[in-house]
This record gives C-alpha cells, structure tokens and sequence, in this order.
C-alpha cells in the first residue's frame, strides 16, 4: 500500500542525506520524494511516498522521528489529500501530428511552453495518475525528453 | 572572554566535566593539541592507534556513565575511529567524538587527508555536526554532549573545521540546549501502566527480560524491588548482565543463542514476557516466529522505534525503564505464592540443566574464568574481546553489580575490549579491571599495551589462548564438517614475549594446577599491565548453542 507522508525538517546541510540515508539503510522503499522550503525559511518540508504495510509506515515514522532535525511528520489520509506532480515533456511534432498533440494538451489543461520545428514542450501539474495518463497518451509520438518532480502534497483544509 | 575556536573547544568540555579526552593527534587538531598542552584540568590520553582511543572512551563511559570523549585528526584519523562510533552506536554508549577537518575553502577540493566525516558517520551516529563557524563551538558542545546522554544513549561526531579552530569568538558558553526536534519520553504513559500492571496480575507464568537499558538508565534497584515484590524470574540479555544480581534465586542469568537453558526454556514457556530496555536482538530471540510463542509483550523502552520493531507488542510503554519501573511498581498488586508452580518448574529447570564444562585435568576456559570470579568475589570490571572468550566470560563470572560488564554487544567488534579496559580503568581507579581475550582478538589492538604501560594501568590480560579463532571454529566444527578454514592461529607469536618487549608483565599458564597461583601472582601486580597467556584446550566449545535460525529452546546443550 502506498502512503504519502509529509516530514518537516529544520533545513540544514545534510538533512536530505540523513533522510535518503535512513530509507536505504533500513530497506525502505520511497517511491518519490520532493523537497523545498515553507513559509518559514528554516524549515523544509519533505513529500514522501513510501511503499509498505502499517508496520512499516510506523517503523519509518519512528525512525524518522529519531533524527535530531525532524520537527513533525504527517501521514496524509488519501481522502484528505491536495496532491499534485509537476511534469516537462518534450515530445516529438510536425505538422501532422502538432494538431493532436494541441488538442491532448487543452483537455487536459495542461500547457505548451515551447514550441520547436520537431518538438513540442509541454508543462503539466496534475495529480500523478492525470500526468501518468498525459505521459501515456504522447508516448506514440515519441518522447525525446522528459522530467517529473515527484509528488507534492498537503492536506485539506484548516490545520 | 575572547578566545580562539579551538580553546572555546576546551573550555565548554570543562563545563561539561569533561576529565580525559582519549585521541591521537594529527595537523588538522594541532590547534586543539596546542590548548591541550597548557591545560591542567583535562588529560589527554594519547593512544597508538584511533581505534583503541574510541574504544577507550566507550569503555570509560560503560563503567562511569559519564560521557567518554574522543580527539583525531583529519581523514584517516577520522576513519580510524569509525568501528569505535558504530560500535557504541549498537550498544547506545554515550560518547562525543571530535575529529579536525580541512579548512572550509578547502573542503570538497579531495584535499590532504580529507574526509567526508558527516557523510562516513552519519549511518552509526545518533546525530553529528560539520562545524565550520568558531561562533558554533560552545552551542554544538553543549547540544552534543546533551544528545550522546540523554535519551538512547549514542555517539555523536563532531567534524570541527580547521579555521575555525583559529578564528578569535567572545566566548558564552550555553545554559540550555535549543532542539526542538529532540525530546525524548522519559515518563511512560499512565493508561499503558495501568494495562502493563493488569496484564502482570492476570499472568501465571511471567518472566521479566531485562537489557543494556536498565544499566544506562541506572535501574536496576528499581528492577530488583520489583521482581522481589512480585516473585517474576529475571532473565538478561549479555548488554544487561549485572542489571539483575545474578546469585538472587530469580536470577535466570543469561538468554539466548549462548544463554542458560533455563532462561531460554522459561522465556518460550512463559505466558508473559516484560521486556525492560531490550530489542528484541537475533541473537536473543533465534528463529524470530518461534521465539515466546505463549507469551503476551510488555515493553519498555525509551526509545519507540525499538517497540514493535522486531516483535508484536501487547502494551508498549514508552519511557525511561528506572522512572516506569517505579510508577509500575505503584500499580502492581502482588499476591502471595501466586508464581510459585512456576518458579518451582524454573527450579527443576535450573537443576536438571545447569551451566557445566568438563571437570578434569586439563586447563578449561571455563575454569579460568570461574577463579577470576572466585580471586576477586565477583567485584572486578570484567571487559572482554569477542567471541568463545566473551561468551565463557559472560556465563561463568558472577556479575551482581551493573557498569562491571563491558563487552561489545551489537557490533560484535573482536580488539575492542583491551582498548576498553583502558578506558575501564581510567574510570574505575580503585577497581580491578580484567580484560578476558582471545588469542585472536587481543592481537586486534594489541599495540595499546604502550598506552597501559605508559600510564601504568595495572590492567589483567588473561588470554584464553587456543591457537584458534575459536568461536568460528566452532561454528567451522558444527556447521561446517570441521573444515576448519582461515582460523588455525598456531602460528601466533609468543605472546608473553610480545607482552614483555611492550613493558608490560607477563606469566603463561599450560597447566590446571597453576592457574589460581599464577592469577593471584598477577593480581598482585598494581604498576603496569600483566598479561596471563592460558594455554587452554584448544578445541573447547561453548555450550548451550542455538544454532542459527533454530528456536531458543532447541539447543545444543553439549
């Protein structure tokens, strides 16, 4: 089962590796994490989606909560969940193919931000299934390049 | 007061009590050497190699459990130390370890003897700081101090840049510490009390297993007033020996894959096992499916990632053993006679399959270490290397007391306990320290004799000597047909030769009927080391053996 948890850290040298480093050593599995500042710029705040059972999840908030700079961590409840991923993709195009590749584009509102004689770069932010299925969908006109964020995610409403 | 980087390093470690820094030196901590040279209050212990400094430490602070301290130098200084750290790290021994760094504008440049020291360190550390401000130093000593300490004990690294050493600071040294993601639970949670104390009342057949944890968190009064109170037998994991008296009739003394036969039979027996400040280790539980297969689980531990790590908890309490184990005793109700079937099969147990070796002429590990026991009336710090010496050490003495046990648990690091017993000794002046070797593993940090002989510690080297690597010679014999690959030592050097060309005294033992004259000639030895070469039977074994992967109760008993 997946979980999405959310570990805010003091943001200091090293914390990445301290994180990173206890996944591994413990033979956790990550399936993607993203990291970046909050609105207090001494703390970041980690997206973590973690692979594994109750028991692992508690181990690895428990092993988490051992390293000196973790502040709090939160196991995001699917239901609860704003979570989005942001993708570049640079697709092959030429005149036959540019009009399909517009029209995925515009249903799935997700946005061209540069236009090349042989390619086209599309910038999506969805939810990681809607990115899996824009990434499916420009597949056949072949993908020259392509870079994904990882998942980011809060939970709704008030804290 | 303004001062230099690397004497604000010195003056925050005499806030902090600091009496030995145990380390070696090297460029990138000549500052802090230079400091050193003046200062009266601290002493500097320079061992032969890193490695013997950082299990100095380690053992200063089992026997004090004070916080040992540790100094070296850059790159390889660094690295030396790193079995050290892991292995203090396993066995959750407060220690600070200070290592030199390259100047900051030259770190990442792979200059001279750089090292990654965070990077290396960061997976056997409870926490560690790359240090690159002088302004840092009295804020990062004092929250490294208070980190190795409190909570789990651990080791903490602290990679000190060397222009930062040099940089002139206005000196304050810190009142409190400012960590906001660092609070551990010391009082255990008043519904999981009242469950733990329900639960013990319900049970018929309970045994307590109690860890390191009770020695660190001094409770072992608090533990013995509660098995007394409530009559529950007391098993210890080789980490807790001495928490728990072993001559007490509760005492099941050791568990696991070389524990008595009694306390393994009773822990699978039981229908309640309280764990105290234990985890839970392989080498305790054996084939993890089969282990307390009747039991219910209480556990305390200060630390919550051990609780549920391994096995499935009824009532975890997390908190620190001696605090939970008085607001326990408040709750439990003990009634009279209530575990007396139990203790008496415990009995039968303890009768039917006692601890034994062959009793006969020939010189017996076994026997040695029982007249070590008898010689110095089980009051000795009792140190020791790893493997067959470590195991008849930790069966055959009696140990009443906790902090007279020092010996490397989780790590399993053969050189560790001679470089201890220094450490030991520095600690514990006025107490006899042994060091209980193998012929294989003295020769691990043998080069320390020049530290013993220097400071004229009158430590007892008694070299349990088969001219084998014996505990995997052992496993060679049982495992593995007898192919007894890469552990044959018979061509070990003379090692009373070897003890006397370092200064230290030295006697060798080959026969039974000497060995208590040559041990009481060696303990009157009080101004330098001594070491007793026992030439004892070379292909003994320890007894009982879970072999690995079987279930506690199935061992082999001889």
């Amino acid at each position: 089962m997946k979980h999405t948890i959310s570990v805010i850290v003091e943001n200091k040298p090293g914390v990445l590796h301290r994180v990173s480093g206890l996944f591994s050593r413990r033979g956790f599995n990550i399936e993607s994490l993203a990291v970046g500042t909050t609105e207090n710029p001494n703390i970041s705040r980690m997206t973590i989606v973690v692979e594994g059972d109750e028991i692992v999840l508690e181990q690895i908030t428990k092993q988490l909560y051992k390293l000196i700079d973790t502040l709090k961590i939160f196991d995001l409840p699917e239901q609860k969940l704003i979570e989005r991923e942001l993708a570049l993709i640079k697709v092959h195009a030429n005149d036959k193919t540019r009009q399909e590749i517009t029209q995925i584009v515009d249903i799935f509102k997700a946005k061209i931000v540069d236009v090349a004689e042989d390619s086209l770069t599309i910038e999506i932010s969805a939810e990681k299934d809607k990115v899996d299925n824009v990434q499916k969908l420009l597949e056949k006109f072949g993908i020259q390049e392509l870079v994904r964020t990882g998942k980011i995610a809060l939970q709704r409403g008030g804290i | 007061m303004e001062l230099s980087g690397a004497q604000a390093l010195i003056e925050s470690l005499k806030k902090e009590g600091v009496e030995y820094i145990f380390g070696y030196p090297g460029g990138k901590v000549l500052g802090i050497y230079d400091v050193l040279y003046h200062e009266k209050a601290i002493k500097h212990i320079l061992t032969r190699h890193e490695q013997g400094a950082a299990h100095a430490a380690d053992g200063y602070a089992r026997v004090t459990g004070k916080v040992g301290v540790i100094l070296a130098t850059s790159g390889p200084g660094a690295t030396n130390l790193t079995t050290g750290i892991a292995n203090a790290y396993m066995d959750s021994t407060p220690i600070v370890a200070f290592t030199g760094q390259v100047s900051t504008d030259q770190i990442g440049r792979d200059s001279f003897q750089e090292a990654d020291v965070t990077g290396i360190t960061q997976p056997i550390t409870k926490h560690n700081y790359l240090v690159k401000q002088a302004e840092d130093i009295p804020r990062v000593v004092k929250e490294a101090f208070h980190i190795a300490s409190t909570g789990r004990p651990g080791p903490v690294v602290v990679d000190i840049a060397v222009d930062a050493m040099k940089k002139k600071i206005n000196f304050k040294y810190p009142d409190k510490v400012s960590l906001p993601g660092y609070k551990p639970t010391t009082k255990g949670h008043p519904r999981q009390i009242k469950a733990a104390a329900k639960m013990i009342g319900l049970a018929k057949k309970p045994v307590i297993y109690a860890g390191g944890g009770v020695v660190l968190s001094g409770a072992s009064k608090e533990l013995k007033e509660f098995a007394e109170k409530l009559r529950i037998p007391v098993t210890t994991t080789m980490m807790g020996l001495g928490a728990f008296p072993e001559d007490n009739d509760l005492a099941l003394h050791m568990l696991g894959m070389h524990g008595t036969a009694y306390a393994n039979y009773a822990v699978q027996e039981s229908d309640l096992l309280i764990c105290v400040g234990a985890r839970f280790d392989d080498r305790v539980t054996g084939h993890l499916p089969t282990f307390a297969p009747k039991a219910k689980h209480i556990h305390i531990d200060i630390d919550p990632a051990e609780i549920g790590k391994n096995v499935r908890i009824d009532v975890p309490i997390v908190g620190d053993a001696k605090q939970t184990l008085k607001d326990l005793l408040e709750k439990v109700k003990p009634e009279k006679d209530k575990h007396n079937a139990w203790l008496k099969q415990i009995e039968e147990w303890k009768k039917k399959y006692p601890l034994k070796y062959k009793d006969d002429h020939e010189l017996r590990p076994q026997y040695i270490v029982e007249l070590i026991d008898e010689l110095t009336e089980g009051k000795a710090v009792i140190c020791t290397e790893v493997g067959q010496n470590q195991m008849w050490a930790a069966q055959f003495y009696t140990y009443n007391e906790p902090r007279m046990w020092v010996s490397s648990g989780g790590l399993g690091t053969m050189g560790y306990g001679f470089p201890a017993s220094i450490g030991a000794q520095f600690g514990a002046p006025d107490k006899m320290v042994f060091d209980i070797a193998g012929d294989g593993s003295i020769q691990m940090n043998i080069q320390e004799l020049t530290t013993a002989v220097n400071h004229k510690l009158p430590i007892k080297i008694v070299v349990l000597n088969n001219n084998y690597l014996g505990m995997v010679r052992q496993w060679q014999e049982l495992l593995f047909e007898r192919r007894y690959a890469s552990t044959d030592l018979h061509n070990n050097p003379d090692l009373v030769k070897v003890a006397e060309a370092f200064g230290a005294a030295a006697f060798r033992v080959t026969k039974k009927s000497e060995a208590k004259k040559v041990l009481q000639q060696a303990m009157k030895i009080k101004d330098r080391p001594v070491l007793v070469d026992c030439r004892i039977v070379e292909e003994e074994n320890v007894f009982p053996f879970v072999p690995p992967g079987q279930a506690i109760n199935e061992m082999l008993i001889d």
